[in-house]
């Protein structure tokens, strides 16, 4: 349970990492290490040099822009969590984050990877990012620097989220996250159900048969349904595929029943 | 390649392998052999120390990554040789230690929780150590002894913690499962 030998280099701008990156194809990055160190551990990961980004100042740090939020690419798990920004602008993110699952809040909430490349900066949606386990498109010489979530302006917004996994901090065998926005009337003006674990990476499911309705259970149940013919599931020895689904589908209906209650519980014409 | 670092107060520095973590080199170049080796990727919380105040496991930080900060270790604890802090007196008097393997980690956990809040609900101390695992007799006494610990400090003459944890209705809203 040593890693194999690597060198260690702290470049002291992103420009300076994006170079290092590029220069050597077996060199990875390394900041909080909560992914990479385990892969290391276990030699599943055998990088030639490792590129420690943490004390760059250019990427920590959450910050408001028009219509999103933008999360450095080292700010802490824990600062996220206790952030207020995100707590209110994001409400998603600050529910889920707990549990870790940040590609599942990533992929539902559409939002956008923002990347650093030897061209420049770049962005991409969060759901061509991430193609699978510890898998992303991300090309030689590029580093993520941010995460740019979408803030929905509406007030009267709700979250749900629940996950079912063996342990505490272990990986969900199915997680479901929807954050719904309702008119003074009730009626669902947005919505974003995503589902994670099931497959081999986060799916956002098409829920646009509720947009106008009440969110009532029969419809959300036939909403369900019908956009879960969508999910590839994956058997393994923890879970079957076919529980996987089942269960998807049920946590689906339970977030977007919780997303419900909390947006109705938010006063009508109240501070959002 | 050389790390200085501020070790329970002490400046030390040593010589160390990229690939050596933090954990390894605690134990190996400073002889701290309170941080406990348990599963080495991160699943245990064994090897919990304090850097810069905070909870980190010591097997996912490389030595060299931890150059220039301030770590606490469960040696750091205690207020001289031979005593032992509130905490882990409490530890004691609850009987929330057998074998003794996670204890260090459960202390710096709670201990890290201590510094935010002295009055945690249950399941706030439920959460701070729930990256350590106990394999000897399961963590209702570690919860009784951090919730005596935490009762012992408040009416003790010691200094309140600086920051507080988030208002109970700041809080974002978690339904039973």
């Amino acid at each position: 349970m040593k890693p194999a030998p690597f060198d260690y280099v702290r470049p002291s701008s992103l420009a300076e990492a994006c170079a290092l990156l590029a220069e050597d194809e077996d060199a990875r990055v390394i900041a909080g290490g909560q992914t990479l160190v385990p892969m290391l551990a276990m030699r599943l990961a055998r990088p030639a040099r490792l590129i420690d980004i943490l004390r760059l100042p250019e990427l920590a740090g959450i910050r408001k822009e028009e219509g999103a939020i933008v999360v450095g690419a080292t700010t802490r798990q824990a600062s996220a969590e206790r952030d207020p920004v995100i707590r209110a602008s994001v409400p998603m993110l600050a529910r889920v984050l707990p549990w870790v699952g940040h590609p599942l809040v990533a992929v539902t909430l559409g939002a956008e990877i923002m990347l650093a490349t030897p061209e420049g900066p770049s962005a991409m949606p969060a759901d061509d990012f991430f193609i699978g386990p510890m898998l992303t498109t991300i090309n030689p010489g590029e580093c993520v620097s941010a995460i740019r979530f979408p803030v929905w302006s509406h007030r009267r917004l709700g979250v749900g989220f629940f996950e079912i996994s063996a342990r505490r901090s272990d990986f969900a065998f199915v997680a479901a996250a929807a954050q719904v926005a309702l008119d003074d009337d009730g009626r669902c003006i947005e919505v974003a159900l995503g589902v994670g674990g099931v497959g081999d990476r986060p799916l956002r499911l098409d829920m646009s048969p509720l947009l106008g309705g009440k969110l009532d259970a029969a419809s959300v149940n036939e909403a369900v349904h019908a956009a879960s013919g969508e999910l590839d599931a994956m058997s393994d020895l923890h879970a079957s595929a076919a529980y996987r689904r089942r269960v998807a589908v049920a946590l689906c209906g339970r977030a977007l029943a919780q997303a419900r209650v909390n947006a109705t519980a938010k006063s009508i014409g109240g501070a959002p | 390649m050389k790390v200085n670092l501020r070790i329970n107060g002490v400046n030390r520095s040593a010589d160390v392998e990229p690939r050596k973590t933090l954990l390894d080199a605690l134990r190996e170049n400073f002889l701290l052999n309170g941080t406990h080796a348990g599963c080495e990727h991160g699943v245990c919380g064994a090897c919990t120390v304090l850097v810069d105040g905070e909870p980190v496991r010591s097997c996912l930080m490389f030595a060299v990554q931890s150059d220039g900060y301030d770590i606490t270790t469960i040696e750091g604890l205690a207020p001289a040789p031979g005593e032992l802090g509130v905490l882990q007196d409490a530890f004691c008097e609850t009987h929330g230690l057998q074998c003794g393997y996670c204890t260090p980690g459960m202390i710096l956990a709670a201990h890290a929780l201590l510094q935010h809040t002295l009055t945690p609900t249950r399941d706030d101390i439920v959460e701070a150590i729930s990256g350590n695992i106990c394999r000897c007799t399961g963590y209702g006494q570690i919860i009784e002894a951090v919730e005596f610990a935490a009762a012992r400090l408040r009416i003790a003459n010691t200094p309140r913690p600086q920051h507080g944890m988030p208002a109970e209705a700041d809080k974002p809203v978690v339904e039973a499962k």
